[in-house]
Formats: structure tokens, sequence, C-alpha cells
């Protein structure tokens, strides 16, 4: 880099770079355009905001389990039950994925290497798959029950509600919780710790005061990496939730396959500026949290 | 503490392997049931290979993946060199916020987005349906793109810039220089870049099914289709099979792998050492 600035006056690297900038003017930013305009426009392309406004404000009646009808804001609900659904999920994968990496970084570096590639095979597995797994597991005459009539035990019927869908988002995304923040403990200093403890801290103080601070860039690329895939799902809860009830990600899809590119265009503009201010969000605490001093 | 550490992570692992092993089990069952297992047999594996679009739908898939490999490891190498050049620090930022996107954006929206685009130059052109291979290939690439981006920029910011220079000292032109001095150095970036383009164009799914038009199928799309009806086990005996090539491919690319980041290991030991 240094060197780098005075070496070779030559424009031979514009070059280089003229067929990606081309490819990335035209296949990235083009298209996010593209999404803008599709929102704020109707059939005939006139200028319109209809499709943002019903997003908002249509209703429909559904009926809660005791019978009573209750009218809701549909596409409201259906976002809000997204952002439920997916904060679970990435909440239950960092409860679980946080130890797990934590063992996987303390193991010999033999133990490391296995599990690594352990964690990794089920993602490499394609989701539809490992997701259909799931469905064969916890239908109301699939593996769970079964295993349970063999023990007679009462069954379960679990296929259909929230917890499926929560099931499979969890296994479906497991790993890329896992993956970063063990990338992070791998790395860490020992001698930190050893020095953490010369100091006079506990295990529980060690964990609160070095090894989790240090890990955070991990947690939050994990939380990322978990919660932006589950926000947008659109297989898990079709399958999983058997069709119930629909995430924003089946929404979307239902408008593409209805042929409302220009609502469906709508709902992807709301949910990627939704997302952005939260991306935005996070970045700005965290980098107050890290580097803004002060005991935390 | 060692017991309890070793009990979770013999859970975890049950948890992220029971369903994988249920589906490799029932692929061999004889009935179509999926909670009781009847007796061993392999007449799924038989129908599975008479399925003419499934068989087509593996041949599409890798075809798709190997183009969207060679195209975006090309040009996300060149781009790479010609980032790293760059003296602009406003074109640098510009670049490397474009980069961001595919990666950040979830993936439906950019298949929305991709679809949107093409749907309304198709209509342009007066053209009935405008998705086909080639939508779905310029899809891939666009996000492999980043990938090889995030693997090369790095090993080249590693790399000494004396070595292209005293190349082209000894009278290399800029072009042979770089096959000569520039690529063996960033040649490992380039091959993770490019397995992981071809894995990710494998697996990807959302993406595809936004921009694939009726004719070209991959096989998670027809997955997909699969599994929109009721399944036979046939599926199980396509994952099964789907599962033992990954395994294979993990465990090959695994021993490079390591031996790749046992070398950069030894390359940061070997500076601290200067340092000191």
């Amino acid at each position: 880099m240094k060197q780098s600035v005075q070496f070779r006056k030559g424009r031979g690297h514009h070059l280089l770079l003229a067929p990606y900038s081309v490819w990335s003017a035209l296949f990235i930013v083009v298209p996010l355009v593209f999404i803008a305009y599709y929102a704020f426009t109707d059939n005939n392309f006139a200028f319109t905001t209809e499709n943002i406004t019903r997003f908002f404000t249509t209703k429909s009646n559904v009926t809660a389990a005791d019978g009573s009808v209750s009218e809701v804001r549909t596409y409201l609900l259906i976002f809000m039950r997204s952002l439920k659904l997916s904060v679970i999920s990435t909440a239950l994968c960092l409860l679980l994925g946080y130890p797990t990496a934590y063992i996987m970084a303390r193991s010999s570096d033999r133990a490391q290497k296995i599990m690594l590639t352990l964690i990794m095979i089920p993602m490499w597995m394609n989701f539809l798959i490992r997701t259909y797994a799931w469905m064969t597991i916890l239908q109301d005459t699939g593996i769970l029950n079964g295993l349970l009539s063999s023990l007679h035990l009462p069954n379960i019927h679990i296929i259909g509600t929230e917890s499926a869908v929560v099931i499979g988002m969890v296994y479906d995304y497991f790993p890329y919780m896992v993956l970063p923040i063990y990338s992070i403990m791998a790395k860490m200093d020992v001698r930190l710790l050893e020095a953490a403890r010369d100091l006079g801290c506990n295990g529980v103080s060690v964990l609160r005061r070095v090894i989790f601070p240090l890990s955070l860039p991990g947690v939050l690329s994990g939380i990322t990496m978990v919660l932006i895939p589950s926000i947008s799902t659109f297989y898990i809860s079709q399958k999983l939730g058997s069709g119930k009830f629909f995430l924003i990600g089946d929404a979307i899809e239902g408008q593409y396959i209805a042929n409302n590119l220009h609502f469906a265009a709508a709902m992807a503009f709301i949910l990627m500026l939704i997302l952005l201010v939260c991306m935005y969000l996070m970045k700005y605490f965290t980098n107050r949290h890290l580097y803004g001093g002060g005991e935390a | 503490m060692k017991t309890i550490s070793r009990i979770y992570t013999a859970l975890i692992f049950i948890f992220l392997f029971a369903p994988i092993v249920i589906l490799l089990v029932f692929s061999f069952n004889e009935a179509k049931s999926l909670s009781v297992f009847s007796g061993f047999s392999l007449k799924w594996y038989r129908e599975l290979f008479r399925d003419e679009a499934t068989l087509s739908s593996v041949k599409n898939t890798l075809l798709l993946a190997t183009s969207a490999m060679v195209i975006s490891t090309v040009i996300g190498t060149a781009a790479s060199v010609g980032i790293q050049r760059l003296r602009s620090k406003f074109y640098r930022s510009v670049m490397n916020t474009v980069t961001d996107i595919p990666m950040t954006n979830p993936d439906i929206i950019t298949g929305i987005s991709l679809m949107l685009m093409f749907v309304f130059v198709g209509r342009l052109f007066g053209a009935g349906t405008s998705l086909n291979f080639w939508t779905m290939l310029i899809a891939h690439v666009t996000f492999c793109l980043p990938y090889i981006i995030l693997q090369v920029l790095p090993k080249l910011q590693q790399m000494d810039p004396a070595l292209p220079e005293a190349a082209m000292d000894l009278g290399c032109t800029p072009l042979r220089a770089f096959f000569k001095a520039t690529l063996p150095e960033i040649m490992p970036g380039v091959i993770t870049g490019a397995i992981m383009a071809f894995t990710l164009s494998l697996d990807d799914f959302v993406i595809s099914y936004f921009t694939s038009g009726n004719g070209f199928q991959t096989l998670p799309i027809r997955i997909y289709n699969m599994t929109k009806k009721t399944v036979t086990p046939k599926m199980y005996a396509l994952s099964t099979i789907i599962f033992f090539v990954i395994l294979a491919l993990l465990l090959l690319t695994n021993l490079t792998n390591n031996d790749d980041a046992r070398r950069m290991k030894e390359a940061r030991r070997n500076q601290n050492q200067t340092k000191t």
C-alpha cells in the first residue's frame, strides 16, 4: 500500500476495473433503481404512491382461536410476525451458538478441525432439503410423533405452528452464527485471558469483561447473517408453517406469482429500507460501544 | 466443566445431524412411509435415475455454476487488481460500497430487483418471456463477484508490491508481470474465491427462483417443484447423493484449505519475527 502509491503511473488499472464497474452498475445499482421505480408506479408506469400506502393500510379480518373476529392491518401484521420470528430465531441461534463457538475455540487443533467440518456439512446441503427434512420429522405422522408413540407418550402437534418455523430457521441458519463467532474466538490472544485471571478475574468475569467484548464483532456479523435471511425467507414458513401464516417473504413471492410486480416491488423496497436502517443503527451503536471508551 | 461441554457439543451435533441421518436412512426404505422403516431397498434410487427432469436439472446446475464461476473469477480478479491500484479514495469507497450491496441485501431483494429489470428490458424488446439461462447466468455472476473480490483483494494487499515492479524492471510487459509475478502470489485467494462462487451458485435457490424462466431448471428449483406436491422418498435418495458428493468435496477442499491456513499462519509468524 505505502509503496504502491507511486507505483506505475499507468492507466492500466482502470481498464482492469472497467468490466466490473460496468457489470456492477448494470446489475447491482440499476436493478435497485428498478425496485424503487416499480414501487412508485402503477401498471401503466404512471407515478403513484398507492403501492406503498397499500402496504400500510390494507385491512382484513382474522378469526382468533376462540372464534372472535378482529380487523387487522394485513401487511403490517405479516411484517411484525416476520420480525418476531426472525428475532426469536436469531436469539436462539446466539444462545446455542455462542457456547458452541466457545467450546470449539478452546478444543485441540484436531478437534477444532473436525468440529468445523461437521458444522459446515449441513450448511452445504441445500436449505430446501434441510427444511424439508424437518417437515418429515415434525409432521403429525412424522418421526418425532412415532418416537413419542413408541415411548407411550402423548403425541404433539407442532407442524403448522410458529414454533415449527422457528425450529426450521434456527436449524437452517445456525452455522452462520457459529462460524463468525468461532473465527474471532480462535484468533483471540490467550495471554489476554491469562492476564485477566492473573489480575483476579474469576471465570465469569473473564467471560463478561474480556471474551465477550472481544468477540462482539463476530457476534454482530453472526446476528446479521442469521437475521437477514430469516426475516426475508419464504420457503421455511410455507413448509413448516403449512402455509397457514405468511411472512413478508411469502407475501412478496405471492405477489410475484400473481404477476403483481409493482406491489411486490413496493414490499421489497420497504423491507430493504427497514433493513438498511437497522444495519446502520447496529453499526453505529457497536462502534460507540467498541471505541466510545469508558466502562461499558 | 469438561463433561458439561462434551454433552453440550454432542447435543448440538445431534440436532445438526438428526435430520440428515433420517433422510439417509429413509432413502433406503422399501415403503413410502416416513416414520416406519419396513425394509432395505434401492427402488427410490432406481426411480431417481429414471427421472429425466431431475437428471437434466443436475446437468443445468453444473453448467450454470461452472460458467458463473469462470466469468466471476476472471472479472473479479481483474477488478481486485484495479481496486488495489486505485488512487482516488472516493472511487475506492464507491467500489467497496457497491461490492457490499449483494452481500448485505437479502437474496429475495437481489432476486426481485434483477427480475424487475429483466422483465422491463424484455418488454421493451417485445419479448414474451425474458427470463432464461442468460438472465440466470447474469444473476449468478452478480452475486458471486463480491466473494471473489473479498478473497483476492486481501491477498493483493499482503503481496509485496515490489514483485511485479521487479518483473517489469526485468523487461516483462505489465500483462506478463501479472501472470508471472502477481498471479502466483494471489492464487490461493483466487482458488478459494472460485470454489466459493461455484458452491454458492450450486446452492442458490432464492435468486434463481426469481430470475429463471420456465425452460431452464436448476437442481434447487427442481427440488422446490418436487416438494410442492406430496413427496416420494425419491427426494431423499437425491438428498443422500448430494450429501455424499458434498462430503467428498468438503474433505478434498479441507485438505487444501488446511494447507492454506497453515501457510498464512507461517507468513504471519515470519512477519512478527522481522518486526521484533
